[in-house]
Order: C-alpha cells, then sequence, then structure tokens
C-alpha cells in the first residue's frame, strides 16, 4: 500500500464520520464543527490532487469566513439545541422529497463513478496549478460564468441591504 | 526520508521560538509599558527580572484548573489549543532570512493566501471558548471575536492584494526580493503607505489588542471569553494573543519593511536574520506603544470604521494600484 492510498483512506474515513457526526447531532454548535473538520478534509484531499489553491481557498472560504458566521448566527441566536415542539416537521410533505432526492442525487453519483472508474484523472492535474492559471482560466474561457456568478452575489448582497435597512 | 526530517526539525525549532518569544514578550512588554508610564516594571526575579516569565509560567502549571460545572467540557479543554495552533503556524512561510534553512515553505506561490486563510481560522478558539463557557460575559466576548474578526479581515485582505499587485506574487520569498534589498527607498511601506498603514490597523484588530480588545474589554466583560479560563488553558489563549502579536509583526516586516534585506544581507546569512530580527522587534515595541497610548474603541464605532472607512479605502487602493500598473508608471513594475 502506498504512502498516498494510505493517507487516502484515513482521511476519507475521517470526511465521512465527520459528515454523519454533523447530520446526526444535536447540538447545532457540534454539527457546525463537524461541518468545518469535514471542510479541512476535503481541503487537505485537494492538497493530495496537487491543488494547493483550491486547498487554501477551500479553508479560508468555507472553514473560515461562512463557518465563523454560522456558529456567529448560531450563537447570537442561542439556537444550540431546538426542542421537541420547534424540531416537530412543519411541512409534512418535506421529509419524502428529501428522501427521494437524496436517492437521486446517489444514484447519479453512483453512475458517474461506476461508468468514469478506471478513466484518467488528467482532468485533475489541469486545476494542479497556481493562482495564476487559475486566474487566467477565470477571466479567459470562464469568463461569462464567472461575470454571472459575480452579478448573482450583487444581487443577493443588495436584497440584503435592502431587508435590513431601517425604515 | 531526509525533507520530512528537516521539516521537522525545523518546525520544532520554530514552535520553540514561539514559545520563548511568547514568554519574553510578556517582559518585553510589562517592562516597556512600565517605563511609558514612569514605573519600572518587573525587576525582582533574577537579574533585571529576567526570570519572570519562568515563575509565571510556573505559577500557571501548579494553579488549579477549573472548569465550570455547565461547561461543555468537551469543547472547553479544547478551545486553548484550537486558539493557539493557528497562531503558531503563521510562521511556516516567513522568510527569516536570506539562507533557505531560515525558512519552512516561504517559496510556496499561494503564501500570502495561507497567512489570510490561517487568519481566517484563527478566531475558532475565542468563540469556542466563550461558548463553552456558558458564561453570559464569555459568550459576549466570543461574539464580539467573531464579529470583530470577519469585519477587519476583508480590509486586512485588499491591503495585502495591493502587495501583491505590486510584487507580482503571492509567494512571501518574491515579495521580500521584490523590495530591491539594499535600497530603502524599494520597500512597501513607501510605496504603499495606504496599504501599510491598513495592515497596521486592520493587524492591530485581528490580535484584538487594543484599542481593539473589545473582546476582553474589563469594565465591560471582564475579561471577555477567557473569563472562565484558569491555569495552563489561560496561559494557552495568552500565548495565542502574544505569539501572533509575533508573527503579525514578522509579516509587517516581511510585506513592508522589506523583509531580511539591508546593507551586506545578500551575502551573509547572519546579517539577514539580525536585520529581520531588528525590524520585528521595532514592530513589536509599535504595538505595545499603541496599547499604552490610545483608549478603546466604543463597539459600534469599531463596526462602522470598519465597514465604512477601512474596507472603502482597501478598496480605492487596490483599484488605484492596479491602474497604475496597467497604466506603466515607473515604480509600479
Amino acid at each position: 500500500m502506498t504512502p498516498e492510498l494510505l493517507s487516502f483512506i484515513i482521511l476519507a474515513i475521517i470526511s465521512i464520520a465527520a459528515a454523519i457526526g454533523m447530520i446526526t447531532s444535536r447540538n447545532a454548535v457540534y454539527a457546525a464543527l463537524f461541518l468545518i473538520l469535514n471542510f479541512g478534509t476535503v481541503a487537505v484531499m485537494y492538497l493530495m490532487l496537487n491543488a494547493p489553491f483550491l486547498a487554501i481557498i477551500q479553508v479560508s472560504v468555507y472553514a473560515g469566513a461562512i463557518m465563523v458566521l454560522f456558529l456567529f448566527v448560531i450563537m447570537l441566536l442561542g439556537a444550540e439545541r431546538l426542542n421537541e415542539r420547534e424540531t416537530r416537521p412543519v411541512m409534512r410533505w418535506h421529509r419524502p422529497l428529501a428522501i427521494v432526492l437524496g436517492a437521486f442525487l446517489l444514484a447519479l453519483a453512483l453512475y458517474v463513478l461506476l461508468t468514469r472508474l478506471g478513466q484518467s484523472t488528467a482532468s485533475v492535474n489541469v486545476f494542479g496549478a497556481g493562482p495564476l492559471e487559475i486566474g487566467l482560466q477565470l477571466f479567459g474561457p470562464y469568463l461569462l460564468p464567472f461575470e454571472v456568478a459575480s452579478v448573482l452575489l450583487l444581487v443577493a448582497m443588495i436584497g440584503a441591504v435592502v431587508l435590513t435597512r431601517e425604515k | 526520508m531526509a525533507p520530512i526530517l528537516e521539516y521537522t526539525l525545523k518546525s520544532i525549532v520554530l514552535l520553540l521560538i514561539g514559545a520563548g518569544g511568547f514568554a519574553y514578550m510578556t517582559l518585553v512588554e510589562r517592562k516597556f509599558i512600565g517605563r511609558l508610564q514612569s514605573r519600572i516594571g518587573p525587576n525582582r526575579v533574577g537579574p533585571f527580572g529576567l526570570l519572570q516569565p519562568m515563575a509565571d509560567g510556573l505559577k500557571l502549571i501548579v494553579k488549579e484548573s477549573i472548569t465550570p460545572a455547565q461547561a461543555d467540557k468537551l469543547i472547553f479543554f479544547i478551545a486553548p489549543a484550537i486558539s493557539v495552533i493557528p497562531a503558531l503556524i503563521i510562521f511556516a512561510v516567513i522568510p527569516f532570512g536570506n539562507s533557505p534553512w531560515l525558512n519552512l515553505a516561504a517559496n510556496i506561490n499561494i503564501g500570502v493566501l495561507y497567512v489570510l486563510a490561517v487568519f481566517s481560522i484563527s478566531v475558532y478558539g475565542a468563540v469556542l471558548g466563550g461558548w463553552s463557557s456558558n458564561n453570559k460575559y464569555a459568550s459576549l466576548g466570543g461574539l464580539r471575536a467573531s464579529a470583530q474578526m470577519i469585519s477587519y479581515e476583508l480590509a486586512l485582505g485588499l491591503s495585502l492584494v495591493a502587495v501583491v499587485l505590486m510584487a507580482g506574487s503571492a509567494s512571501l520569498n518574491q515579495i521580500v526580493q521584490y523590495q530591491h534589498p539594499g535600497n530603502i527607498l524599494g520597500w512597501l511601506i513607501f510605496r504603499q503607505p495606504v496599504a501599510a498603514v491598513l495592515f497596521a490597523i486592520t493587524a492591530m484588530a485581528e490580535l484584538a489588542r487594543s484599542p481593539f480588545d473589545l473582546v476582553e474589554a474589563e469594565q465591560e466583560l471582564t475579561a471577555g471569553f477567557m473569563t472562565e479560563y484558569s491555569g495552563m488553558k489561560f496561559a494557552l489563549f495568552y500565548m495565542s494573543e502574544y505569539v501572533k502579536m509575533i508573527a503579525m509583526s514578522a509579516l509587517f516586516t516581511t510585506f513592508f519593511l522589506g523583509g531580511w534585506s539591508g546593507p551586506g544581507a545578500q551575502d551573509s546569512w547572519l546579517l539577514s536574520l539580525i536585520y529581520f530580527g531588528i525590524k520585528m522587534l521595532v514592530c513589536l515595541l509599535a504595538i505595545v506603544w499603541t496599547r499604552a497610548t490610545l483608549p478603546r474603541f466604543r463597539y459600534d464605532k469599531l463596526m462602522a470604521f470598519g465597514w465604512k472607512v477601512l474596507l472603502p479605502i482597501g478598496l480605492a487602493n487596490v483599484m488605484v494600484t492596479a491602474l497604475l500598473i496597467v497604466l506603466r508608471v515607473p515604480g509600479y513594475r
């Protein structure tokens, strides 16, 4: 067993355990911490795929900025534990729907995994590059999606400003 | 196996320097603030009080470690460690001198991004420590810490964007090389003064040191998120503050004061290390000096200052710098 495979297996176990821990935690702060651990393992996987730039972005955006905000809101509202009355589903149809959609996603992922198994992972190495190469890609072939995403973010930001503005 | 051994040894040395630097930085701060306030400062333990940090450390080790009954035991226990680890790992990308063995990974081309990523996770220690204590003061301190650090991180990042634009590289070693070793006017503090001031202010806010120490404002919050901590756990929170102070000074030196450069530093690793140390010490003393001089911000003013003053200035600075570089103005690459 190569060291790479060994470290991948260890990482994968931690990652899946953290994901399971996140959805089974009764305490929202613990759930958030498990999610941070999961993001951290994903970042290490990017590192193993020769994509240090993506790994660092994963840590600073997801594990850093976004999860700090999540924790901030959970703690500010004191919403670590919800009592039984509050956790009772309001919409009766959303659990079955979630199961169906989840099964669909799992089937799709399995299909892609099984049909692509054994193919080369060369496409991954295209992203195994520094900030310069990724920047050139973003502002070259992927300019339109990039601009669309930034307009979307701007709209969301304006929406937040409008919602919180005092009358 | 050789590279692993090399990195392990270097890491151990860096950690030891971080711990030793923490111990003696507390003494330097107490002495310097004492002098600024016309006092003498600690001078009883050992010659000139040089053994004071040992005495403090011994006292904290033998002190009883109290855990509040209603605390979240696990998180209360690991929060100090979560707080101190980001502070220590910043040193990995700092070039302490011109020799390859005076740094750990200063040549990686995402060094600046690494620094920003470490800052963005460094708030967890304070937040979790405050929350797990199950104490109102501690919780408020933790909340303030997260709000403050999220707000000031943006301006900090923008000040570094200007530096990266100038140097054309996000590797800390390249940034030092870019600042024309040997020529003081090449330092980025002279060519990016706005970014330097922005970095200095936001770094102080990231450290949660006065005038930005609302996280542990004594009059309102006793000791903020550290209220319930005692003994070695308390010492770890203190350590993370001082190690971060040293790291911030090292970063300011690297980004704006030409790093290890100086007359003759190209040829001698010892000189480069000495220059780096002197510049870093000046930054550290400036941080202490600020603490002894300025009163604390009011909380709403702090938020307004970060979002309405520092962030627009940072954005404008990045735009102007980028424009000057695109127009190929002399001095801007």
